[in-house]
């Protein structure tokens, strides 16, 4: 049903040892969307999807995908969701048409299967690759390869696992307007990433951080969320200046740009600006201003927001 | 519910990785090719020619009999004539000889008074093949004088007379149980790398996240080796019957249903490896511990007769074990499959239990 949240995770959480990948995420997904998780390598983003897919029981909590429980048998579910794994994981010694063909054996697509592969190597522009060899395809026509097996079925829900991280600026960009076509079908997408410019059209996003989510909402909610936390300082002399701040524990990061510094305060302060005006005493500057923070401003803050606390 | 378009695109695609992988697709044929002309030709199993010493007290026409018709078996050549058992002792240390005919100076009355032994063979019993080889020397019939009136040929203590291959040509033994043997190496590690090799080059974790199920895939797996089976059986049988002059005496139709049933637990156990094993090279290893103990007990090097008990009951497990029977069964004395039931079962159990076991190993998650 339109509306209803295609995803719901409630306190999920995945141990592989001592390590906790996954740390009692909760989080609801909305249909028809692109739903970002942004993170850093080893933040759980993977470990995550796995578990939404069925692929890896949950240590604790639970999630419903497309309203099935994910701790029971997830196998009516297998035909309704598609997923693309990080590392590509068609058969490189088949041809684009074999393996689509097998995946759309194994998805028992039937009669219309033929016509349905003909799409798909239309859609994502495959014609001139057909006969190839997948180990002899580009990055990006590999991707696009993935992202037509995963979608051969018509699935509700794609999980995509860093779908782009090893394909040319080019490609991302074409790659993301596929991804914009499907979700105007009406197919929701988890898309995880660590590219800023990425997370950036997602309609909504998740940052995780080692396993813990540090925060989720729209990009422009998450950064209003930020806005006067980021303060920028013009001085003839960045240097001191970024010596100076980086002495105080509520000064959780400081970019130079030229003559410019981004700081980011931490939650603690009612008014950073005047914070920041009262660390520089002693040292010259020219202005003290909140400014809009970029997306990568606010990864920043949510990404050290955790670390400080522990 | 079962999808059979999804146990034939597994299949189907096992073919095209076969058709693409020159290697493997190499190994289909040049396995069974070089291990049957290897085993045919180079490991001559028949001892012949083993150098010996020999001492004759008697030194009357029985003894000299004897002797010749030891030389005529061409099993030894008398190379030394020694004057003592002491001195056909020290030739044995030094290895000079390896076996010494030791024939006492009453060897005619003992012949007449039928008192065993009539004569001695010392053996270097440190080659267990030599040793059995100069078993059938002890067999050789002696004849009395003549002018003893004994009107039947005196026969060794115990008596070794070839029945089925009456040649002693090791090549019709060896042959038909190469089968066997080779199907073993094949057939296990063909599937035990297949699901591995999926894992190893990361196709596992996308088609786990597909509907298809455990048994299909496991079921898919095995179908195009069956056919590489056949065609290795072809290779071998048709090697054999040209170069080494086996007779197939049993059906051949017999022969290919019993190789069916054993293709189908090699491929088995070969799944069941495969859902162990962590990596290729673990997968490799499994294959190879599970290839030696068949190897060795299943009466393929040694006689199953001669083994411990327990051996023998573990032999009992193995498929190659019941299959060796079976082949030999067929091809060499011209049984029917139907005499050979009760090694025909074994076979199919193996084949179900190690089908229970794969899928139920084979978890369609990560962890
Ligand atoms: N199968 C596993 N066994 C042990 N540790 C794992 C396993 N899978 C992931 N991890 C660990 O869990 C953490 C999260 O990994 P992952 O989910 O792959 O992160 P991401 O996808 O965000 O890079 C990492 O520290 C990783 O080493
Ligand atoms: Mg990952």
């Amino acid at each position: 049903m339109a509306g209803d949240p295609v995803i719901i995770a409630s306190d999920l959480t995945r141990r592989f040892g001592q390590l906790v990948a996954v740390d009692h995420l909760n989080l609801t997904v909305p249909a028809g969307r692109i739903y970002g998780f942004l993170g850093p390598n080893g933040s759980g983003k993977s470990t995550a999807i796995r578990m939404l897919c069925g692929l890896l029981r949950p240590s604790e909590g639970n999630a419903t995908v497309l309203g099935t429980d994910i701790r029971g048998s997830t196998a009516a579910l297998r035909h309704r969701i598609g997923y693309m794994t990080q590392r590509f994981s068609l058969y490189g010694d088949l041809t684009v048409v074999e393996n689509l063909r097998f995946f759309a054996s194994v998805y028992d697509l039937g009669r219309s299967s033929a016509e349905r592969i003909e799409q798909q190597i239309e859609r994502f522009s495959l014609q001139q690759q057909k006969n190839q060899l997948a180990d002899t395809m580009s990055g990006g026509q590999r991707q696009r390869l993935a992202l037509a097996t995963a979608s051969l079925h018509k699935p509700e829900l794609l999980f995509l696992d860093e779908p782009t991280s090893a394909v040319d600026p080019e490609s991302r960009r074409e790659f993301w307007e596929f991804l914009f076509e499907m979700a105007d079908d009406g197919v929701t997408i988890l898309v995880s990433t660590h590219f800023m410019d990425e997370a950036e059209r997602c309609h909504r996003l998740a940052i995780l951080n080692h396993g813990v989510l540090v925060a989720d909402g729209t990009p422009d909610r998450l950064k209003e969320e930020m806005a006067a936390r980021v303060i920028e300082v013009r001085s003839p002399d960045p240097g001191g200046v970024r010596r100076q701040l980086l002495g105080a524990e509520t000064v959780l990061d400081c970019t130079q740009l030229g003559t410019r510094l981004h700081v980011m305060i931490d939650g603690s302060q009612g008014d950073p600006a005047a914070y920041v005006n009262g660390l520089l005493k002693g040292v010259r500057y020219s202005s003290i201003t909140a400014i809009e923070p970029s997306l990568e401003d606010v990864f920043v803050m949510a990404t050290h927001h955790v670390g400080g606390d522990r | 519910m079962i999808s059979f378009r999804r146990i034939f695109a597994v299949a189907g695609k096992e073919l095209i990785h076969l058709r693409r992988d020159r290697v493997t697709g190499g190994l289909v044929l040049g396995i069974p090719l070089i291990l049957t002309l290897l085993f045919g030709y180079a490991i001559n199993q028949d001892i012949r020619h083993l150098q010996a010493g020999w001492v004759d007290m008697a030194e009357t026409q029985a003894s000299r009999g004897l002797l010749q018709d030891a030389m005529a078996s061409q099993v030894v050549d008398l190379v030394r004539r020694a004057g003592s058992t002491a001195e056909l002792e020290m030739l044995l240390r030094r290895g000079e000889i390896s076996v010494g005919i030791y024939i006492p100076a009453d060897f005619e009355r003992r012949i007449a008074r039928q008192e065993f032994p009539y004569a001695q063979l010392l053996v270097d019993g440190s080659d267990p093949v030599v040793l059995s080889a100069v078993r059938g020397l002890q067999s050789l019939p002696v004849t009395p004088p003549r002018d003893l009136n004994v009107n039947h040929v005196i026969r060794a203590s115990f008596e070794l007379r070839p029945f089925y291959n009456p040649e002693r040509r090791s090549a019709v033994f060896i042959v038909p149980g190469l089968t066997g043997v080779i199907l073993t190496l094949t057939m296990v590690l063909f599937t035990a790398t297949a699901i591995v090799r999926e894992r190893d080059q990361g196709n596992l974790e996308l088609l786990i996240a597909t509907p298809i199920q455990s048994l299909e895939l496991m079921t898919g797996k095995i179908l195009p080796y069956i056919v590489i089976g056949y065609v290795q059986v072809g290779v071998i049988l048709a090697l054999g019957v040209w170069l080494f002059d086996v007779p197939v005496r049993g059906s051949l139709i017999d022969f290919l249903m019993a190789a069916l049933f054993f293709v189908i637990s090699a491929l088995s156990l070969g799944l069941v490896i495969s859902t162990l094993a962590a990596s290729q090279f673990q997968a490799f290893q499994l294959t190879f511990i599970s290839f030696l103990p068949q190897m060795l007990l299943s009466g393929y090097m040694f006689p199953f007769e001669g083994m411990p008990r327990a051996a023998q009951y573990l032999a009992e497990l193995f498929p190659l074990t019941h299959f060796l029977r079976i082949v030999r069964g067929i091809i060499l004395r011209g049984a029917e499959l139907s005499e050979l039931q009760a090694d025909v079962w074994p076979l199919a159990v193996f084949f179900a239990v190690m089908m229970v076991i794969a899928p139920l190993r084979f978890r369609k998650r990560l962890d």
